[in-house]
Order: C-alpha cells, then sequence, then structure tokens
C-alpha cells in the first residue's frame, strides 16, 4: 500500500485557479523532487498537504485512512485536523524558528505538548511530567547530533546562520516523526556557500522509513537523491517520473524549455 | 503650612492618584486584549462593533467620557448612577483598555505569518500558538509604546478632578487656593516627574530583560 495518494487535487484562489487536478502516490521511503517554474503552484500543493489551506476538490490519503475529502459531508473539528495533519511536517523556505526559545526548545515545545496530551484527562504526578520530558529531550539531542549542531542546542536562533536555522527546522519537524515530510524550497534563502550543509542533512535523511516531498531548485540535488521527480507548470503535473525519464530521456517541451532555462 | 503639613494633605490625594492608577491598569490590561480579539475576530459584524467602539472612545476626551459616566446614568435613565470614584475608574479602565487594544494588535498583526504557521504545522492549537509562541513576542514588541501608555495614565489621573475626586492635583490646588502659597504645585510636580522617572526605568530595564533575542 502505498504511504501517500493525493487524488485529483483542485485549488482556486478568487478567480486563479492554482492547482487543476493532481494526483500522484508515493511509497514508504521514497523521495520526490518537486521542480517547476515560480508560480507553478508548488507551495500550494505542499500547503494543502499540511492543511495550511483547504483544497476546493480532491482527497489526501496516507497509509490508506483519508485524511482528506473535499467531498466529506462535514467539515473536520479543529482536534481532527490537528491529528490529520500530524501526518505530514513541513520545513518552511524562511525557516521560522521561533525566535524567544533556543535550539533545544524549539524541538521539544510541541513534542512535549503533544506527548501529555495523550495523558488528558488524568493528572499527571511530577515524576510522570519528568519523564515526558527527559524522554523528548533526549530525543531533541539525538535529532541534534544528527544534524550536527548539539553544541549549539542553547544557541537562540538568532545566533546561528542561515543554513544552521534551517537545520534546525529540519530537527524541529523530525521531533514529531511525521509520515510525509515536506520541503518549500528549503535553500532558496541560504547564502549559495550554505546550501550544500542543508541538502547534505537532507541527503542523509533518506531511508527505507522516511517519505519526503521536496520543492527545490537544486536540479543537481533532485537528480542525485530522489527516487521520482515532479515537474509542475501552471497547476498541473506536466512530467513525472525517474531522473533519467525527466532530465535525459523527456520529449515534454515544456519541462525542456524550463531546464534549458535552469541549466543557464 | 509647614513642609510636613503639606505633605500628611497630599498624601490623601497622593492615594487616590495611586489607586486610580493600579486599578485602571489591572483591569484595562487584561480587558484591552479581549478588545483585541473582538477587532480582530473573523466575524464582520463583532469586528465592526469593536472597531466603532474603539474609535470612539479614543476620538473624545477622557475628561468628557468621565463626565458621561458620572452624570449620563442618573440624567439619561434617571439612575442613581456611579459613586463619583466608582465613574472615574470606570472611564479610566474602557479609555486605557481601547488603546491597549490597539497597541496589542499592531503588535500581534507584526508578527510573521510563519510564525502562526509554524505553530499549526507542528500540530499545536490555536490557545497553544498564542499563548506559547506568539504572546512573548508580541510583549517584547510592545513594551516601548506600552511604556508610553503607562506614563501619560500617571498625568492622566488628575483629570479625575473633574467630577470633584480629591487625586493629587486638587489636593494641591485646594491647598494653594486656601493658604496663597504656590510651592505644593512645583512639590507635585516634582513628585510626577519621580514616579514617570521610575517608570521609565521599569521598562527600559523590562526591554533590556527581553534583548536576549533579535526579532
Ligand atoms: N494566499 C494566496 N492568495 C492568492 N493567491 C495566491 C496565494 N498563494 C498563492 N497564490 C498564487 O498562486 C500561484 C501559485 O503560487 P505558489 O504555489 O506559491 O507557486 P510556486 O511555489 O510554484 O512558486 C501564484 O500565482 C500565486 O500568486
Ligand atoms: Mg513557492
Amino acid at each position: 500500500m502505498p504511504i501517500l495518494e493525493v487524488k485529483n487535487l483542485y485549488k482556486s484562489f478568487g478567480r486563479e485557479e492554482v492547482l487543476k487536478g493532481i494526483s500522484f502516490t508515493l511509497n514508504k521511503g521514497d523521495v520526490l523532487a518537486v521542480i517547476g517554474s515560480s508560480g507553478s503552484g508548488k507551495t500550494t500543493l505542499l500547503r494543502c498537504l499540511n492543511f495550511l489551506e483547504k483544497p476546493d476538490k480532491g482527497q489526501i490519503i496516507v497509509g490508506g485512512k483519508t485524511v482528506f475529502n473535499a467531498d466529506a459531508q462535514e467539515e473536520l473539528d479543529e482536534q481532527a485536523l490537528r491529528k490529520n495533519r500530524l501526518h505530514f511536517g513541513l520545513v518552511f523556505q524562511s525557516f521560522n524558528l521561533f525566535p524567544q526559545y533556543s535550539v533545544h526548545k524549539n524541538i521539544t515545545l510541541a513534542a512535549e505538548l503533544l506527548e501529555k496530551e495523550k495523558y488528558k484527562g488524568q493528572k499527571l504526578t511530577k515524576q510522570q511530567k519528568k519523564e515526558i520530558q527527559d524522554r523528548v529531550s533526549r530525543n531533541a539531542d539525538e535529532l541534534l547530533e544528527q544534524i550536527g549542531l548539539l553544541d549549539k542546542k542553547d544557541a537562540y536562533p538568532c545566533e546561528l546562520s542561515g543554513g544552521q536555522q534551517q537545520r534546525v527546522a529540519i530537527a524541529r519537524a523530525l521531533a514529531l516523526s511525521p509520515d510525509v515530510l515536506c520541503f518549500d524550497e528549503p535553500t532558496s534563502a541560504l547564502d549559495p556557500e550554505l546550501t550544500g550543509e542543508v541538502l547534505k542533512v537532507i541527503r542523509n535523511l533518506k531511508s527505507s522509513d522516511r517519505t519526503m516531498i521536496v520543492v527545490t531548485h537544486e536540479m543537481e540535488f533532485a537528480r542525485n537523491v530522489a527516487d521520482k521527480i515532479m515537474f509542475m507548470s501552471d497547476g498541473i503535473i506536466e512530467a513525472y517520473g525517474t531522473a533519467e525519464d525527466i532530465f535525459t530521456n523527456s520529449t515534454n517541451e515544456k519541462l525542456n524549455a524550463f531546464l534549458m532555462k535552469t541549466s543557464g | 503650612m509647614s513642609f510636613v503639613d503639606v505633605t500628611m494633605q497630599l498624601l490623601d490625594g497622593f492615594k487616590i492618584t495611586l489607586l486610580i492608577f493600579v486599578v485602571t491598569l489591572v483591569f484595562s490590561l487584561p480587558l484591552g486584549l479581549i478588545i483585541t480579539f473582538g477587532s480582530m475576530s473573523k466575524f464582520p459584524p463583532l469586528r465592526w462593533l469593536t472597531r466603532t467602539f474603539v474609535w470612539i472612545i479614543r476620538g473624545t476626551p477622557l475628561m468628557l467620557q468621565i463626565i458621561v459616566v458620572f452624570y449620563g446614568p442618573g440624567l439619561i435613565f434617571g439612575a442613581s448612577g456611579f459613586p463619583r470614584l466608582t465613574a472615574v475608574l470606570v472611564a479610566f479602565i474602557v479609555n486605557y483598555a481601547a488603546y491597549f487594544s490597539e497597541i496589542y494588535r499592531g503588535g500581534i498583526e507584526s508578527i510573521p505569518q510563519g510564525q502562526f504557521e509554524a505553530g499549526q504545522v507542528l500540530g499545536m492549537t490555536k490557545f497553544q500558538i498564542f499563548f506559547k509562541v506568539i504572546l512573548f513576542q508580541v510583549i517584547k514588541r510592545i513594551t516601548a509604546p506600552m511604556g508610553n501608555e503607562v506614563i501619560t495614565l500617571v498625568k492622566d489621573t488628575s483629570l479625575a478632578r473633574v467630577v470633584a475626586v480629591s487625586e493629587l492635583v486638587k489636593s494641591a490646588q485646594d491647598i494653594v487656593g486656601l493658604k496663597a502659597i504656590i510651592w505644593p504645585i512645583f512639590y507635585i510636580g516634582a513628585f510626577y516627574l519621580l514616579f514617570s522617572g521610575l517608570l521609565t526605568l521599569l521598562f527600559g530595564y523590562l526591554e533590556k530583560r527581553m534583548n536576549y533575542y533579535r526579532g
């Protein structure tokens, strides 16, 4: 069973139709790179998956469970919506770390709240609270180790470089173990010399049980890391396939024009 | 009249001034937040109603509002109305809540949308996002304008005398009128300077404390 099925997604802003029937499936462990010129709807797609926008039509199915269905009779309440969106994680182009919290706290904040919510209705003893905190904290340390920033755990985001901030943002998203982790141009806001460290972290995340969707302009990265590549143009999937299909064997005119433009 | 006599007599006025100052802050700070939520509501009628209310309160003199609260109930409804000091407190609380609400709103709207969205994507509730992520950032951003407003309040308390509440200025003026000495006026002037000076230091300290991060 695929981990993610997106069926016929439509989204308009006012009169402007931004997504015009997006359908694709991903298997567990797949890395999907999404490419396409600016304004083609890539960000909107990720925002729909993360419930930041509500699609007008279509379904989103995670591991066989329908988490969004535009035809459903009733609206999801906030509780159900929160639960469903946790299948996804999103790393923003502009990091959006919480500036008042240390690196470590940025990673533990939401995880701790969610852990405590599991015991809702019960009165937690001091001991239990401490255990939850320790568990979440250890997990954060492991993630920091993984992204190579354990020595910065007590620093504040403003004290880090852009590349380091984005790595922290990645760890923050990973702390909730989403089924599908989405990246919206994770290196676009960075100076060129800092993109490498972030792309390396993302590459190292690739594993058999981690599914990722990466919107990117880094064609080298798409070619070398992604299992599947999706080329979007004007709100539709113009081409979809392996790196070879897309970069070598494509006969799609729009895709070839786009590739020509990006290779400069 | 000796310095000590004057001081003792002014002390009563000072107590009233301090009372107006403290009670106004205690109630208008949270009330302002409620008004903010009204003026940022997604439900247009509530938003318009709240914004009209804020416009009226900010667009008319506080002195006028004190008079309306004190004389209004009796003259309009034939009701018995508020005691003088209560009327003053009600007018101050509502007036300052309206000003604070606009400062809060400016603060909240200045927080990048990405902060709310980051919280949402991490599965936080609206309540958690506001209180764990947004609020502190807002507080940091509004400390300076809030400081201004609070210092203005120190001086505005003197408006209470319009309905014959004996706050500090009225107490001093009574002495001046009765004893034909001018220096109590300078005495309380120095007092207001001291009061607002202390508040300036306090807000300066708070700003500094929150400067451990940028953004
Ligand atoms: N919140 C919004 N309101 C109105 N139009 C929007 C909004 N978000 C995106 N759009 C429009 O949708 C189109 C696709 O945007 P986007 O998904 O950001 O594309 P991409 O990420 O591929 O550059 C653009 O024309 C943009 O102007
Ligand atoms: Mg985009």
